[in-house]
């Protein structure tokens, strides 16, 4: 429970800090980003929307600790400004938008790595100085070299341009009604192939040469000898004693790498135009969308936060040690 | 103050693996031979090393010898659109009738200078923070590592697209951006290391001599950490190159400028991939992948040759291999006679 706690006081500080950083950046900037906008929508914004603008920018004139609240005050209550892209959305619906892809995208491809790249780890432990263990740790470090984006440009152009055998952009085919039937499911999923997998071949060596480096020290310990001396069939010794030990520094791992899976996931969505997080964010870039970009950057650094904060739940579930403190 | 006893220590890297408890990996430590940049000459020595290290030399003299293997400005419109790799231009032209090659030669420049000097920054802000925290322990050590661990909790690509979106584009900019946001996963590695090197004789010794906080950082424990300090740069760097060719892809450096970034960006937004111009991306990304794999490499024999469970992994291979056996669940251990 004291864990749980802290944890989550320790969450609280990095989302104020992150809070407080989006806050006043544009203030701290060389320049008035507002400025540069406002002169870009002139003719488009009416006057009272260019104020509420202002306002939930904190360019109003305002001390800064006020502005500084009605700030915090209007992020809690999930209203992020008004996107000048999608004018006159709010970010908020700007966002939502692209949050089921995105989720969608980096559950795939981040669960399919953690589980294949543990099993693939654990085997090639168990095999040690096999097949697998010497071809695949170099062949996967090679591959793990390229910046995820670039091997994203190649599969597009390979597999989806030259040979058509993926769609080329977007989530799903334009010419289906979204509906939860048959056809429209498989279109979402020959969209998701190319983007899931690359994201896979990047992040699944990491995975694996992890878990093969904890299992190989796991494997030398007592409780395993005394497994294979109770003459437990080796699958059991295999997962139940070993991997299920070993998997710990992986999960801690887990919580680590979110940010780094997250940030090749904004790239990969960019090269394959997949309408989540990432693509607003490259979209809100090019258009010096500064609401939507600040929005996204919180957004991002919430579902980060708030994915951590499960995975730590999820140890305390797997490590007795940690539940016993 | 030099001190012999204590070198045998700092060869261990930290690793996040349980200790295995009834494991005979003392003899190994006593078996390493005690000079402190023992490291240094087995690296020279080892295979992958070498690899890695021509692989990354090769780049370096292309970058620094630009001017002589592409004797013209790499943004003049030297021929037709979207050419094909021809013996004038062996990589081919780019969407705006760029030479290729002349691109991929001289962007070599600004992607490794960014790449290293931001490598550099990262380990040196980590090295302080991460040593100052260990050293002075107690509130600081608090403070610092909150700190720390807030800044790797909030994810990287968003922070730095937010932060370089404000500024103006350029490589400074991105050299700044990725040099203040990074430092975070260094720090903390330099602090758990240096917090078991902060508990040893020579340090007590040290601070009982009068020596000042910031002598014992870094010229008592510093030096003493010289393999992580060399790994945490080569992983510094590797992030730092593929970082900066991130954030310019996605347009936040200055596009006007040539490096592998900023050629992928082009490739990216003259539709050079849906008009059948491979040509345009596969050097400058494969260039990337070259340059990373290389330092991937010569990280991965720092790791083998400071790592004793892993340089015993060798022996143990070949052994196996000389009796024909098939596997062997033993954790492997270094043995004096090991190399």
């Amino acid at each position: 429970m004291r864990f749980i706690l802290r944890r989550l006081g320790f969450y609280a500080i990095a989302a104020w800090a992150s809070l407080t950083l989006n806050f006043f950046l544009p203030h701290a900037m060389p320049g008035d980003p507002a400025s540069a906008v406002f002169a870009r929508f002139q003719g488009r914004m009416r006057p009272e929307e260019l104020q509420a603008l202002r306002e939930a920018y904190g360019f109003s004139n305002a001390p800064l600790p006020q502005q500084y609240l009605t700030y915090l005050e209007h992020v809690l209550r999930g209203d992020f400004g008004i996107s000048y892209s999608a004018f006159p959305s709010p970010v908020a619906t700007v966002i939502a938008t692209g949050l089921i892809w995105t989720v969608l995208l980096g559950g795939v491809a981040l669960v399919l790595s953690f589980c294949l790249g543990n099993v693939l780890g654990v085997i090639s432990a168990w095999r040690r100085g096999g097949v697998m263990d010497s071809v695949l740790p170099p062949l996967l470090l090679f591959v793990g070299s390229f910046p995820y984006f670039w091997l994203a440009m190649v599969a597009l152009f390979f597999l989806a341009f030259q040979f058509g055998w993926f769609p080329l952009r977007h989530a799903y085919s334009d010419s289906i009604a979204p509906s939860l039937k048959l056809p429209f499911i498989g279109s979402i999923v020959s969209h998701l192939i190319l983007p899931a997998g690359t994201i896979l071949l990047v992040t699944i060596g990491g995975w694996m040469l992890g878990m093969r480096n904890t299992m190989i020290g796991v494997l030398a310990e007592d409780y395993i000898t005394m497994a294979e001396a109770k003459g437990l069939s080796q699958r059991r010794v295999m997962f139940n004693y070993a991997a299920r030990n070993a998997l710990l520094p992986n999960i801690t791992a887990l919580g680590m790498s979110i940010g780094f899976i997250l940030s090749g996931q904004i790239l990969t969505e960019v090269v394959f135009s997949y309408p989540g997080l990432g693509y607003l964010f490259f979209k809100a870039v090019s258009n010096l969308d500064y609401p939507l970009l600040q929005g996204l950057f919180l957004m991002l650094t919430f579902g980060v936060l708030g994915a951590n904060l499960i995975i730590d739940l999820l140890y305390i579930r797997l490590d007795p040690r940690v539940r016993a403190q | 103050m030099e001190v012999k006893d204590q070198r045998i220590e700092i060869d261990q890297r930290i690793t996040i693996e349980p200790t295995p408890v009834g494991q005979l990996t003392p003899i190994a430590i006593q078996a390493a031979p005690p000079a402190r940049r023992e490291w240094l000459t087995r690296l020279l020595r080892n295979r992958k090393a070498l690899v890695g290290a021509v692989l990354i030399l090769f780049f370096l003299l292309v970058a620094l010898l630009a001017p002589l293997i592409a004797p013209n400005d790499p943004s003049d419109f030297v021929a037709a659109p979207n050419q094909a790799p021809s013996r004038e231009y062996i990589f081919g032209t780019t969407g705006q009738g760029q030479d290729v090659f002349a691109q991929t030669v001289w962007g070599a420049r600004i992607s490794l200078g960014v790449g290293f000097t931001v490598g550099f920054f990262i380990t040196i802000f980590g090295a302080i923070i991460g040593l100052t925290a260990a050293y002075f322990g107690g509130r600081v050590d608090d403070i610092l590592s909150l700190i720390t661990n807030v800044v790797l909790v909030i994810p990287g690509l968003p922070l730095l697209v937010t932060l370089a979106a404000f500024l103006p584009p350029g490589p400074l900019t991105i050299l700044f951006v990725l040099s203040i946001t990074s430092w975070a996963w260094n720090a903390r590695v330099f602090r758990s290391q240096a917090l078991s090197l902060r508990e040893k004789d020579f340090v007590s010794a040290s601070i009982v001599s009068g020596e000042s906080s910031t002598h014992i950082i870094f010229r008592e424990i510093l030096p003493n950490m010289s393999s992580i300090v060399a790994a945490a740069f080569l992983g510094s760097t590797l992030y730092g190159i593929g970082a900066e060719a991130g954030l310019e892809f996605l347009g936040l450096g200055n596009v006007s400028l040539v490096s592998w970034g900023t050629i992928l960006y082009w490739a990216g937004n003259n539709a050079g991939l849906l008009t059948g111009a491979w040509w345009t991306f596969v050097p400058a990304g494969l260039c990337i992948a070259l340059v990373a794999f290389g330092l991937a490499m010569m990280n991965y024999a720092m790791d083998e040759i400071t790592n004793p469970r892993l340089r015993a992994e060798k022996e143990t291979a070949r052994v196996l291999k000389d009796r024909s056996l098939r596997n062997a669940r033993a954790t492997p251990v270094v043995r004096s006679s090991a190399p």
